[in-house]
């Protein structure tokens, strides 16, 4: 790679130009070098890392000053409050409920995804044919947009509609439920919408985890006479703790920004009464749509720091080992 | 290397063999529950509200194009379909051309600062995206690039390089020193050898970032819902809501709009699944 590199080779073998080159040339060749090294570093690496401080950087800091105004996004703001946007935010209930469904939809997703995916992929990691097919079924949900599958949820769960017939045709009528506008029924409804779209995702993640196990560990439990639960049980999972930990990790950060489902499936009077909305669905009616910047800034800030630092607790104290090999290079790859 | 495509290599090992009748009625559970309600979308297309209204769970009876044809003909889903199409290529060439010069540099050049510049781009994986998209628009409006193809196409090449960069860089880094000095005595510097070495070399690596780029822009939803206000801007997912709220009570024709946007999705998944899942994998293995 660079000329200290190089010189670390070993001298024998053949010589090869540039090692030959190299030592003979004089200093102001070797320094006209670094510099053209460095202008391929900053040619290089400046276009992404403009875009990448300029749209996702940047932005946070602005979010910061503008939330210690009262704003209207006309002009520039001017009227200073301080901190009075987030103690406002802390004392209006919607914002409390959201916070509250953003917990539920975080738990959710950890307790039922979770063990569902587990199950699933190690129905799909068994050796059958046709697996390669109902791997790839078990996943389309995943790759479709997230507001296709919010429409078809909110017309297949219309009261009347689908899901209410079939209930009904197999003598389950009297489940039936304003499934999108019982306003305690509607976060349930949402969290079972999020687990058919998400689920997916998880069985991906797990099912690499799962090619990773060396069959040798395996098919030695099942010589020592261990059933295939045991061996799942004894073997598998524990092998499986990484990946297991990465995906609670995605999940939990994606489960504290959701946004897209949410905001279609719900009725925005069901979300105006605090029965369905996130952090993220109240920061774009009050900030985006009531046009309150000041307000919606202060949200965005609160959202941003519960994210950022549930990210940093879940890395500090849960992934710490596991991470090195996904986050800060190659220190755990086999 | 870093991708893992699903077809896992011990299959290679031990032949499939027919499963246990349990093992299929599981698997079949599963695919049922998964692809059945989006039958239901398409098939659902081919009815008319009426019969929806009277049955909610039934079959067309007779079939009906007219939905379908409606939709094509008369509604903006051409634009639209384009619009998300000059959107996702953007950002797919964006993130591509971006992220793997950075982590050329990253993997192949050794200077002061190397771990600490990858450490601030990885930082960005930690970064809540949503968050930030209040002051985002705010800055765009600012910028005048609100209600531009650009509004969309920077922030998110923005927000996908981090992981771009973090599946690019260890598969730049493992090619072999050999070829760099081979590259060097024919006089090619590190340029040239990014340019007719490594580029190549490293295709189904940036096949699987430009995929999951892609996806993700073809799926977008909150950014282009703010800085995309003109509706000859919309993307399909804007047009899907707007459509699905303009004609509620056309049941039929949101079936089959809901349907038709799903097809492109479905269709690439089929194609590319291998780079989809296999980049997903990586990216979480590192």
């Amino acid at each position: 790679m660079t000329s200290a590199n190089q010189t670390r080779n070993p001298a024998g073998g053949v010589a090869t130009p540039p090692a030959a080159r190299r030592p003979a040339a004089p200093a102001s060749s070797r320094r006209a070098e670094t510099r053209r090294k460095w202008y391929e570093i900053i040619g290089l690496t400046t276009p992404a890392l403009a875009v990448y401080v300029m749209f996702v950087l940047v932005p946070m800091g602005f979010a910061v000053y503008y939330s210690l105004f009262r704003w209207r996004g006309v002009g520039p703001p001017t009227e200073y409050v301080g901190l009075r946007n987030y103690v406002l935010a802390f004392g209006d209930p919607i914002f409390l409920d959201a916070l509250r469904n953003n917990a539920i939809i975080v738990a959710g997703s950890l307790l039922i995804q979770g063990p569902l995916a587990l199950g699933i992929a190690l129905l799909l990691n068994r050796h059958f044919r046709g697996r390669a097919l109902f791997r790839l079924l078990a996943f389309v949900p995943y790759v479709l947009a997230e507001v296709t599958v919010g429409i078809m949820w909110k017309l297949l769960l219309t009261d009347g509609g689908t899901v209410d017939a079939l209930l009904r045709s197999v003598g389950l009528g009297g489940l039936v439920r304003a499934w999108l506008a019982d306003l305690d029924v509607v976060i349930w409804t949402l969290l079972f919408v999020l687990t058919w779209k998400y689920v997916g995702f998880a069985i991906i993640l797990l099912l690499a985890g799962l090619s990773n196990v060396p069959q040798e560990l395996t098919e030695a439990a099942a010589i020592d006479g261990a059933g295939w639960w045991q061996t799942q049980r004894h073997v598998t999972l524990p092998l499986l703790g990484p990946t297991i930990r990465i995906w609670m990790f995605l999940s939990m950060i994606g489960a504290l920004q959701v946004f897209d489902v949410v905001w279609v499936t719900s009725v925005p009077a069901v979300r105006s009464l605090g029965a369905s909305g996130t952090m993220a669905t109240y920061m774009v009616d009050n900030g985006f749509f009531a046009r309150l910047w000041g307000y919606g800034n202060a949200v965005a800030v609160i959202l941003f720091v519960i994210s950022f630092v549930a990210a940093l607790l879940f890395q500090r104290f849960i992934l710490r080992r596991d991470i090195e090999g996904a986050i800060t290079g190659r220190a755990n790859r086999p | 290397m870093t991708t893992h495509p699903v077809h896992s290599p011990s299959a290679g090992r031990r032949p499939l063999s027919w499963g246990t009748p349990l093992t299929y009625a599981l698997a079949l559970a599963v695919a049922a529950v998964s692809i059945t309600p989006i039958l239901y979308v398409v098939v659902g297309g081919f009815r008319t509200t009426p019969q929806i209204v009277a049955d909610p769970a039934g079959l067309p009876d007779p079939w009906v194009f007219d939905n379908y044809a409606r939709v094509l003909t008369q509604s903006n889903f051409w634009r639209q379909a384009f619009n998300s199409a000059v959107v996702a290529l953007g950002t797919t060439l964006g993130v591509v051309v971006l992220g793997l010069s950075a982590a050329f540099v990253l993997a192949r050049y050794v200077f002061r600062g190397r771990e600490a510049l990858y450490t601030f781009f990885t930082l960005g994986l930690l970064f809540p995206a949503g968050a930030a998209i209040l002051p985002l628009y705010l800055m765009l409006r600012d910028l005048g690039l609100v209600n531009s193809y650009y509004a969309v196409i920077l922030p998110q090449v923005a927000f996908q390089l981090p992981l771009t960069i973090v599946i690019l860089r260890p598969f730049l880094a493992a090619i072999p020193r050999e070829l760099e000095d081979a590259a060097a005595i024919d006089g090619a510097g590190r340029i040239g050898f990014l340019w007719r070495i490594a580029l190549p070399l490293s295709r189904p690596a940036l096949v699987t970032v430009g995929v999951l780029a892609f996806v993700a822009s073809w799926n977008a939803f909150l950014l282009p819902l703010l800085v995309l206000g003109d509706v000859n801007l919309h993307t399909l997912p804007l047009g899907v809501q707007n459509f699905s709220s303009q004609f509620s009570t056309d049941t039929a024709g949101v079936l089959a709009f809901t349907s038709l946007a799903m097809l492109p999705a479905l269709l690439f998944f089929t194609l590319a699944e291998r780079h989809i899942v296999g980049g997903l994998q990586g990216a979480v293995k590192g």
